[in-house]
């Protein structure tokens, strides 16, 4: 039994060095040297104005789209737990079933000046604006959020609930100590899932700002693309891959905490 | 284990007879007596190389490309022999001062005398001594607008650009180049300038634009503009003549300071095997019938003369369509840049857009 979980084990094992060590070695070999050696440069790159601004504006984005994903999946999976309404979930899971560049091009024809918006709001124009590039990145992640975050808050015992109705606990603090704790794990997963393709998008500022909006995302891809940089690109992948793992690093700490 | 083994053969047997036929299908297709073009996608009538084929007898196969850049790589690489190829003006000469290009042998290319000779001095600029290209398809860097919103004599100045009026109803090009183009003539500099005194103040008054700007677009900007989602672009004479076909209220302008005058022409490479073929397809090309299938597909400014006497008087004072000696005259072609001006120039796009 034990040799023949072992053989199962290859097409594993060769999928992980292949198509997830071996890049990542490349991407690491780019960034810390060129023709001419070994050098820091390319990483050190991103303390450079035009690397840092797009690097803060990533961070500020991803973190504004964690916070409105996480208001707006916490009451409606505690809304799904009294109405359990499967046709509400599906609903909701629906747009991840459309591809990305499909539903925020369905945007993108919303929100231009002579869209569907401009019949109702005729002196707003969104589009190609930071906003509106926060508004496609909170409309594409939200699923991942409620996910983990219904699952979670399903899983909660109703007798735990009641239990601390019965010990005279208000509503507030049901909330606060009973359900948020328990819900902790689907919490930090969903804000895991959100953050970290928020924080390295690029095909949502294209779209929808319109080539006014630099992420960092968007600069890598244009080293990698039309400046033809491989190693200042590499370079701010391997930055941005260290605050992908600080991000993970730190919530699975805090949930380490949780159970000592 | 024995098995295994047996596997193992079957599977690189299957292996070894799947690259014999890959490589052999590749022999098969290229070693024939085709001549190998290569052009920018759908950059030619269909039919045409159908033609071509018929009257002269001589196979073609044909290839295309996206931009400039992707075909110097394909060409580079050698992987296929090219024949012909058709490019754009800086990528032409880059070819020709690397020693790429064949020179033509004029007598094998008799209607070249259908080429408007206005274009000649453009040409040098590129091919010096118009030994190596034949122009294809010409064309200027300009502004489309909603003639609604915006007078045509608004549109004659790059000032228009910085104008407060039109916040939030501007395209730009989403290219280095293509964009420092108003900038660096309202100061007074060559489009071909890449010192330091002509591209700071240029950077400057593209940040002081920035965020009057609709977008940075580059092929969707022909869309917008035909949807209203815009009223001013700066963008190619060619998509402008396609976009005016689709929108009545659009129309074009080429500033009075100056702007891009852009030729894709026909050259043949070293890597010719069949030079007096290649020359047989460019003067092919040049026949005034083929030129107007051509020019009616593509529809971007033909310098085919005989094209040209073929339209009615409604058709050839189009202006955006031929662009008079006037607005010629004030146009440069971009020179050939060497990677440091390429990396100056980039750094500079990524200054603007982070700004």
């Amino acid at each position: 039994m034990n040799r023949m979980s072992q053989k199962a084990a290859y097409p594993y094992i060769i999928w992980i060095v292949g198509f997830i060590i071996i890049p990542i070695l490349y991407i690491f070999s780019y960034a810390v040297h060129d023709e001419n050696g070994l050098t820091l440069k390319y990483v050190l790159s991103i303390l450079w104005t035009v690397h840092r601004k797009p690097l803060f504006l990533s961070l500020y984005l991803a973190f504004i789209c964690v916070i409105v994903c996480l208001i707006i999946s916490i009451p409606l999976a505690i809304i799904l737990r009294q109405v359990q309404s499967r046709i509400v979930i599906f609903l909701f899971m629906l747009p991840m079933w459309m591809n990305t560049i499909l539903s925020i091009l369905a945007w993108k024809l919303l929100l231009a000046p002579r869209g569907l918006l401009s019949h109702f709001l005729p002196s707003v124009s969104i589009l190609n604006t930071v906003f509106a590039t926060e508004l496609g990145m909170i409309y594409d992640l939200l699923p991942f959020a409620i996910i983990p975050i219904h699952t979670a808050f399903a899983a909660i015992d109703e007798d735990v609930i009641r239990c601390a109705w019965d010990l005279g606990a208000n509503r507030w603090q049901v909330f606060c100590k009973v359900m948020l704790p328990l819900a902790r794990d689907g919490i930090v997963s969903a804000i895991v899932m959100v953050f970290v393709p928020a924080l390295t998008s690029f095909v949502v500022s294209d779209m929808l700002g319109g080539g006014k909006v630099m992420l960092i995302g968007n600069v890598i891809e244009q080293e990698f693309t039309n400046l033809m940089d491989w190693h200042l690109g590499a370079g701010l992948s391997l930055v941005l891959m260290v605050f992908v793992l600080l991000s993970t690093f730190i919530l699975d700490e805090n949930e380490k905490n949780e159970y000592e | 284990m024995k098995r295994l083994s047996v596997w193992m053969v079957v599977l690189l047997l299957l292996v070894a007879a799947a690259l014999g036929i890959g490589l052999f299908a590749k022999k098969g297709q290229y070693a024939s007596d085709g001549l190998v073009v290569l052009n920018y996608g759908d950059y030619i009538a269909p039919g045409v190389v159908d033609m071509f084929e018929e009257e002269t007898g001589i196979p073609v196969i044909y290839e295309e490309y996206e931009t400039p850049e992707s075909m110097y790589t394909k060409y580079s690489s050698h992987s296929i022999n090219y024949d012909v190829i058709c490019t754009s003006d800086y990528m032409t000469g880059k070819l020709i001062e690397e020693g790429q290009v064949l020179p033509l042998e004029w007598e094998n290319i008799p209607n070249k005398r259908w080429i408007n000779p206005v274009y000649d001095e453009y040409s040098a600029s590129f091919d010096p001594d118009l030994r190596y290209s034949v122009p294809y398809f010409v064309g200027t860097v300009g502004i489309l607008y909603n003639s609604d919103v915006v007078s045509r004599d608004e549109a004659s100045s790059w000032n228009i650009l910085w104008d407060e009026k039109y916040r939030g109803q501007i395209i730009m090009e989403n290219s280095v180049r293509d964009s420092l183009i108003p900038a660096l003539r309202l100061n007074g500099d060559s489009i071909n300038d890449t010192s330091k005194k002509a591209l700071d103040p240029a950077l400057e008054l593209l940040s002081l634009q920035k965020p009057l700007n609709y977008a940075y677009l580059s092929d969707d900007a022909m869309y917008e503009m035909i949807m209203g989602n815009a009223n001013l672009a700066l963008i190619y004479s060619g998509e402008a003549n396609a976009a005016m076909l689709e929108n009545e209220a659009l129309d074009y302008e080429v500033p009075m300071e100056g702007s891009n005058l852009w030729i894709d022409s026909w050259f043949i490479p070293k890597s010719c095997a069949h030079k007096a073929q290649a020359e047989a397809f460019i003067d092919f090309m040049c026949r005034p019938d083929i030129a107007y299938m051509n020019w009616d597909h593509v529809y971007y400014t033909t310098p085919n003369t005989g094209v040209y006497d073929m339209l009615d008087e409604d058709e050839q004072s189009d202006e955006a369509m031929f662009p008079p000696n006037d607005v010629l005259r004030r146009c440069e072609v971009f020179r050939v840049l060497g990677d440091d001006e390429i990396r100056t120039l980039q750094e500079l796009w990524k200054q603007l857009k982070t700004s």
